[in-house]
């Protein structure tokens, strides 16, 4: 079950602001999908190996070849604040 | 036996730049930026834009084999990427691509000097991962309002290189850096001159205490200076009744203390979870043909060095211990007598290199060679070669040029004679003291025929003349 203080914690983690009237309504929406996972976690495994990524591929690879990055102007298109070709953002602790 | 009076107990976190790739981890984007304006190395995905896919380096694998190989782990049959999730301003996605349960090679070791002779510390694992950009507070990272941030480092291949607990004082942990990276570079994947080539973050805990992780250590020195100085903290606080809590520090380089990060101390919640976006390795398979190229590393070439060229285990160790040095002296004891090429390299010219904090780039190979030849055809002597090599060192030149502007060709045997012969008619209370047995008066002369040949005489001679004349 998840509580009003769990969500707060992944609230922070996801550096998401909630109101009050989100709390109330994510509360229980979280503890459905966590009940739905429950359901699936019923399911017996016994004997199955474990499925590590859902396509049945392995050993994807790039060669060591350089292709083409974005100007720095480009790089910096999207960026709210720039300051001497760096990307400028409030501190964090 | 080392008794660990304290029950030091050191671990390290080596954050290794494979910087000799041409591109970076998940991306084409190219590895040297050092001297590049910020965010011009940059793509979609290592800028973490929507809807870009990472696609793994296959030479970055290679080279994480190689040095899961060369630290004696076992590479794993099956390894695969997780998102560690965690909003910082030097991870524009948000989260960073790593490993987690499945790393490329866990398991070995690395063999260094220890406080008792040899010592082995254990290899936890080495993973790898992507480089998080870099950031700059303006001021000190405490009181800066914002942050400035350049991903050119972005995506760069890591390897974090964990070891177990197994360094008991700060001197090992600096010898398992030193060696560390002397492996690294024989197995020519990375450049340790390269600024933020290799990062460490240490852990360290004393007897009744727990562990206190320090992170920003940016040197071998510097990881030296934090460890000593977290001992003494730590034990400060227990001598006062206290507890040494568990925490993360941060090691001021500039003050050489270690600070408490007094971030509100959420507990670490990654929520790690399988890249979706990168498909698991199975590689296990190249290791065997990548062990059959690996490069000779130190150990084995010291080895090598003692039986090929019969040299001191000794001088072995200590041209071994960085690639390039052994690399220079093998060049030059090919072409001489390698013993002579020992002493001068080893003992001369790494001493003068090192007291002028100097790489030994500085010194071009052929002088080396001229030097040692001018020393076998006994044109110079000894404290003039030392002289030559302090010179081109201080002031450039060559060692023919050293030669004549000094006036260091040795002079012949009769001149010294003859210089001898004058030393002993000039100094009767010398030569009656050392004939009353006084062996020191012997030196006042050997010091007179120098003066009168102005230095070029070798001293040996000097004194090996004298003692004939005297009878």
């Amino acid at each position: 079950m998840i509580g009003k203080k769990d969500l707060e914690h992944i609230g922070w983690l996801a550096r998401l602001e909630l109101s009050e009237e989100d709390k109330e309504k994510y509360t229980p929406k979280l503890n459905s999908i966590l009940d739905y996972f429950g359901e699936i976690d019923k399911a017996d495994t016994e004997g199955v190996e474990p499925l590590y990524h859902v396509l049945p591929m392995n050993n994807v690879f790039r060669e060591d070849v350089p292709t083409r990055s974005l100007s720095q102007e480009e790089a910096l298109s999207n960026a709210p604040k720039n300051q001497d070709g760096f990307i400028k953002a409030p501190r964090m602790m | 036996m080392y008794e660990n009076p304290d029950g030091v107990m050191i671990g390290l976190e080596v954050h290794v730049q494979l910087n000799k790739l041409r591109t970076k981890v998940f991306c084409g984007c190219t590895t040297d930026y050092h001297n590049d304006p910020p965010n011009s190395h940059v793509c979609p995905v290592c800028l973490g834009l929507p809807g870009s896919l990472p696609v793994i380096n296959k030479k970055a694998v290679e080279a994480a084999i190689k040095v899961g190989l060369a630290l004696n782990c076992t590479i794993e049959e099956h390894t695969q990427f997780y998102r560690k999730n965690y909003y910082y301003p030097d991870l524009p996605k948000g989260f960073q691509i790593t490993q987690y349960d499945f790393p490329i090679s866990s398991g070995g070791y690395i063999t260094i000097e220890g406080e008792d002779g040899e010592h082995r510390v254990g290899i936890t694992r080495a993973h790898m991962e992507e480089d998080p950009g870099r950031l700059v507070h303006e001021g000190t990272i405490d009181k800066s309002k914002y942050t400035l941030i350049d991903y050119n480092r972005s995506g760069m291949a890591l390897l974090e290189v964990v070891s177990d607990p197994d360094m008991r004082s700060p001197k090992e942990a600096r010898r398992y850096l030193d060696k560390l990276r002397n492996i690294l570079e024989y197995l020519d994947i990375f450049d340790g001159d390269l600024e933020g080539a290799l990062r460490v973050d240490a852990n360290i805990s004393i007897m009744g205490g727990q562990r206190a992780e320090i992170k920003n250590i940016s040197s071998h020195k510097g990881a030296e200076r934090a460890l000593l100085f977290e001992i003494v903290r730590q034990k400060n606080v227990l001598r006062r009744g206290g507890v040494v809590v568990q925490e993360t520090r941060h090691f001021d380089e500039a003050r050489e203390i270690t600070l408490s990060m007094r971030s509100k101390e959420e507990a670490h919640d990654y929520r790690y979870f399988p890249e979706p976006d990168l498909v698991p390795l199975k590689i296990s398979g190249w290791a065997p043909a990548i062990k059959a190229i690996l490069p000779e590393l130190p150990d084995a070439r010291r080895l090598r060095f003692v039986e090929q060229y019969g040299i001191t285990d000794d001088h072995a160790k200590a041209l071994t211990s960085e690639r390039k040095f052994a690399i220079f002296y093998e060049d030059v004891a090919k072409k001489v007598d390698p013993k002579m090429a020992a002493v001068w390299v080893c003992d001369v010219l790494k001493g003068e290199l090192n007291y002028r904090d100097l790489p030994v780039e500085a010194f071009n190979k052929e002088h080396m060679l001229s030097v040692i030849y001018l020393l076998m055809n006994k044109k110079i002597t000894e404290d003039g070669a030392v002289d030559i090599i302090r010179t081109l060192l201080d002031k450039g030149g060559t060692p023919d040029e050293v030669v004549k502007e000094k006036g260091l060709l040795k002079v012949e045997d009769d001149i010294v004679s003859t210089a001898a012969e004058e030393a002993i008619k000039e100094n009767l209370q010398a030569v009656a003291d050392y004939r009353a047995g006084k062996e020191k008066a012997l030196n006042s002369l050997v010091g007179a025929v120098m003066k009168k040949t102005k230095g070029r005489a070798d001293a040996r001679t000097a004194r090996e003349i004298l003692l004939d004349k005297l009878g």
